[in-house]
């Protein structure tokens, strides 16, 4: 169990979708126990897209569903991957027996998490403040879109929205193109998820040392904004508004995707100094580059950039990602294939570092998750189970963890609590 | 100053550009003493990449530089003279963290890999930040950021399926490395805290992405749903307006609206146009797979009479989650982000007062705090080799004559 450097921490999770249960993960991953809260009234909405369609969902209750199909919110890969390591319990904290059952399980917690609308909590006397009064050490982190003060607190949005408001989107497209195209996954929720999960760290850290548990509040937008400093400081100085610049760098070039043999095959290729242009041209045969005045410096090469990417492409086209890969490598020039998720599926690298690996699961068989890229030489973690089939762990958590009666456990699922 | 949760914590940065930059300043705006080593006369690379204010190149106003490195102390030293090194071994000594984003073959050349540091001092955690790892068939690959988006499989879901994949742009791979960086240390000083061991962090930029952000789709993959191949949000399946952008009076919005509700709400407040009974546009799966561009032109008009903020008070009066797409100007002018105080004030003797993003969380017991400007080429020299590490002021005009600071 050394290996598990968060063993003996326990955190609540009411994360739903993706970025609560993605923040909790790593911390799972890290040995956390991490118990999921869900209830047959309040499901995780990432159980669907199994067996569940979303419309089942809006249309049924959930009891209809799993009636219907037993297993139909057990089958989403995606939610077993964003839950793993977890333990999960079904309570409904609507009714004040199911509250008071969570406060009973957060006094023996270090930490709890949730990606509600602000205000849910509270709602249900679950919030920071009444936490604290029945475990004054007690760490919340909570993540929401807009983050739980100012006018847009209450404000929902999925993750292409997070993207869009938080000044990304206006700077990942083509230059020749209106409308800016954004990036097309779920970047927002990452962002926040692995915010959420450091500063959980950080405040762990200060409570271990003083004894002081602490309210965090993450807004997704900030997370995200946070990282464009480099656009934003531009305005501040010069009131300069950056747009999208394509493969272009302003310091590097050439830079970019190159297309190569094969349909949808490209490579990267990036030569910011002299040395590497030189070793680019030696490597690849055309060694005229290098007395071609255009392309002389760093600076010239900017300047030129366009004539400078249509030799390249004649180059790149007469090979594989992978064969201008290993030319360029062995040169010491800085180029990689462009992969996708089969391609990463396969690779030897990945798979090595432990990056792609295969888990069980009960219902599902062997699923293949993304590994941990957090790599502690001493404490390594694990993925040690696949995510919860819903309610999976009650007994463990009521029963042995809180001392429940078998008798009050029946009274409680009888009456809905547990459920 | 209040307290803060990083308070103590001794971090010697041996970095440049962003990665490693970022990591330490995210410990540092929470506390945690960030000593800053950069070779003389030259300094972060980042010195030189700007913006500038007025555009005017200057090592002490690069933009990228002040922002990354907030809260740290900066002092120079020359690491290729074995005076160097025994002065930077002599600080590792007695820090807490060491986070550097060199290469495996430059750090060990140095004699500051790993189990070298380890000796020196058990209970270091080093973080080291590189594209692709300490191990693996491509550690020794050299790479820019639009490399490890090519490996790390991010540009598979950047751009149209007609057109060339694209890189996430402004280094963002660094950040993201460096937030994963910065975490997996915390876990570490927790493990640290309870053990008095140290341990080696070993961060790769590719695997971050590979993982964190587009890792779902080897699970996906695995499963046998298609690959998404830039053709739409996330491996497709969603329904119209999955992630669409619509250009309005003065900029443009974002619409994304997954359940029915959310769209017939929308399509009430535009009054519910003599298409919209159409059954060509109420198959929201067709619409979003095969005529997307057929259903943005029908909805084109009604935007382009208003504004940004006209209709993100109308979404917003009205529960429809679509939201403008900001630009940088948008941001800092945005009244939501002022009350939160998201942006914070520096005042720095070479640019003057300046604005500069703001936190990405909130403590509120330990509140994040940009503590000081970013540091001056070699402004804390007498104060760490003097006043901590016991050279005198003569000793300091030595090592400068000798090119050791």
């Amino acid at each position: 169990m050394a290996s598990y450097p968060l063993d003996g921490y326990r955190v609540v999770d009411f994360g739903s979708a993706w970025a609560g249960p993605q923040m909790t993960h790593i911390v799972a991953d890290m040995g956390a126990e991490v118990i999921k809260v869900e209830s047959r009234n309040r499901i995780d909405y990432g159980r669907m897209g199994g067996a569940a369609s979303a419309k089942d969902l809006l249309t049924k209750t959930p009891e209809a569903i799993v009636t219907a199909a037993p297993d139909s919110l057990e089958l989403n890969p995606v939610f077993h991957l964003l839950n793993r390591g977890k333990l999960g319990i079904t309570v409904d904290f609507t009714k004040p027996k199911g509250a008071d059952l969570i406060k009973e399980l957060i006094k023996k917690s270090d930490i709890v998490a949730d990606n509600f609308t602000p205000g849910v909590l509270d709602k249900y006397s679950l919030g920071y403040e009444s936490l604290a009064e029945i475990k004054p050490d007690i760490i919340v982190v909570s993540l929401c879109f807009a983050g739980h003060t100012g006018p847009l607190r209450g404000t929902r949005g999925y993750a292409p929205i997070i993207t869009a408001l938080a000044g990304l989107d206006s700077v990942v497209g083509y230059p020749d193109e209106t409308i800016p195209c954004g990036p097309r996954f779920a970047f927002g929720d990452h962002v926040a998820a692995t915010h959420g999960a450091l500063a959980m760290l950080v405040a762990l850290i200060h409570r271990n040392r003083t004894g002081e548990g602490q309210y965090i509040d993450i807004s997704e937008w900030e997370a995200t904004t946070s990282l464009l400093g480099e656009p934003l400081m531009d305005y501040f100085m010069n009131g300069r508004v950056q747009g999208p610049m394509g493969n272009r760098d302003i310091g590097i070039a050439p830079h970019g995707y190159y297309p190569c043999k094969g349909k949808d095959e490209w490579v990267s290729i990036a030569i910011k100094t002299d040395d590497e242009w030189l070793d680019f041209c030696n490597a690849t045969g055309n060694t005229s580059w290098i007395e071609d005045d255009r392309f002389s410096d760093s600076y010239s090469r900017l300047l030129h950039q366009d004539a400078l990417d249509e030799l390249i492409i004649q180059w790149t086209a007469n090979y594989t990602p992978r064969e201008v890969t290993e030319i360029l490598q062995k040169a010491s020039v800085a180029a990689a294939p462009f992969m996708i998720s089969k391609q990463q599926y396969h690779d030897p690298h990945f798979r090595e570092r432990g990056i792609v690996v295969e888990v069980d699961h009960p219902k599902s068989g062997t699923e293949t998750f993304y590994g941990i890229p957090w790599k502690l030489s001493e404490t390594p973690g694990g993925i040690r189970r696949s995510g919860p089939l819903l309610g999976q762990d009650n007994e463990y958590v009521f029963k042995e963890m809180l001392g429940m009666s078998q008798e009050d456990f029946d009274q409680m699922t009888e009456e809905k609590i547990i459920y | 100053m209040a307290k803060q949760a990083l308070s103590g914590i001794r971090v010697v940065e041996y970095g440049s550009f962003v990665s490693a930059p970022y990591c330490t300043k995210l410990m540092a705006d929470l506390g945690a003493e960030v000593i800053k080593v950069e070779t003389p006369d030259i300094g972060d690379e980042s010195r030189n990449h700007g913006p500038f204010p007025n555009d005017i190149p200057h090592p002490e106003r690069s933009g990228l530089f002040l922002y990354l490195n907030t809260s740290k102390f900066g002092i120079t030293l020359n690491v290729k003279t074995s005076t160097g090194q025994k002065i930077l071994k002599g600080l590792l000594k007695d820090a807490d963290v060491f986070v550097e984003n060199n290469t495996p073959q430059f750090m060990n050349e140095l004699g500051l890999d790993y189990p070298s540091v380890r000796e020196l001092n058990p209970r270091l955690i080093m973080t080291s930040i590189t594209p692709y790892g300490q191990t693996g068939p491509y550690s020794d690959y050299k790479a820019y950021p639009i490399n490890c988006c090519a490996i790390g499989g991010v540009s598979q879901s950047i751009g149209h399926h007609w057109r060339e994949p694209l890189t996430a742009p402004l280094s963002m791979g660094h950040y993201q490395a460096a937030v994963s960086g910065a975490g997996a240390t915390m876990v570490a000083l927790l493990v640290g805290d309870a053990t008095g061991r140290g341990q080696h962090i070993d961060i790769s930029e590719a695997d971050v992405w590979a993982t964190y952000y587009v890792g779902f789709g080897i699970t996906i993959h695995a499963f046998g749903a298609r690959d998404s191949l830039r053709k739409g949000y996330i491996g497709g399946g969603w329904t119209y307006p999955a992630r669409r952008v619509i250009p309005c009076k003065d900029g443009f919005m974002a619409l994304c609206a997954p359940q029915l509700k959310q769209w017939t709400r929308f399509l009430d407040l535009m009054g519910n146009p003599e298409w919209t009974q159409e059954p060509r546009y109420r198959d929201r799966h067709a619409m979003e797979d095969d005529y997307p561009e057929e259903v943005d032109a029908l909805l084109a008009p009604w935007f382009l009479e208003r504004t940004k903020k006209e209709l993100f008070e109308l979404f917003e009066k009205n529960a429809i989650p679509f939201a403008p797409l900001y630009d940088m100007e948008d941001e800092a002018n945005d009244p939501h982000l002022s009350e939160r105080g998201f942006f914070a004030t520096i005042d720095r003797d070479d640019t003057g007062t300046l604005k500069y993003p703001g936190a990405p969380y909130k403590f509120s017991k330990t509140p994040w705090a940009l503590n000081r400007p970013a540091p001056l080429l070699g402004e804390h020299n007498e104060e760490i080799y003097c006043r901590r590490l016991g050279y005198s002021r003569e000793d300091l005009v030595a090592l400068r004559r000798a090119g050791v600071i």
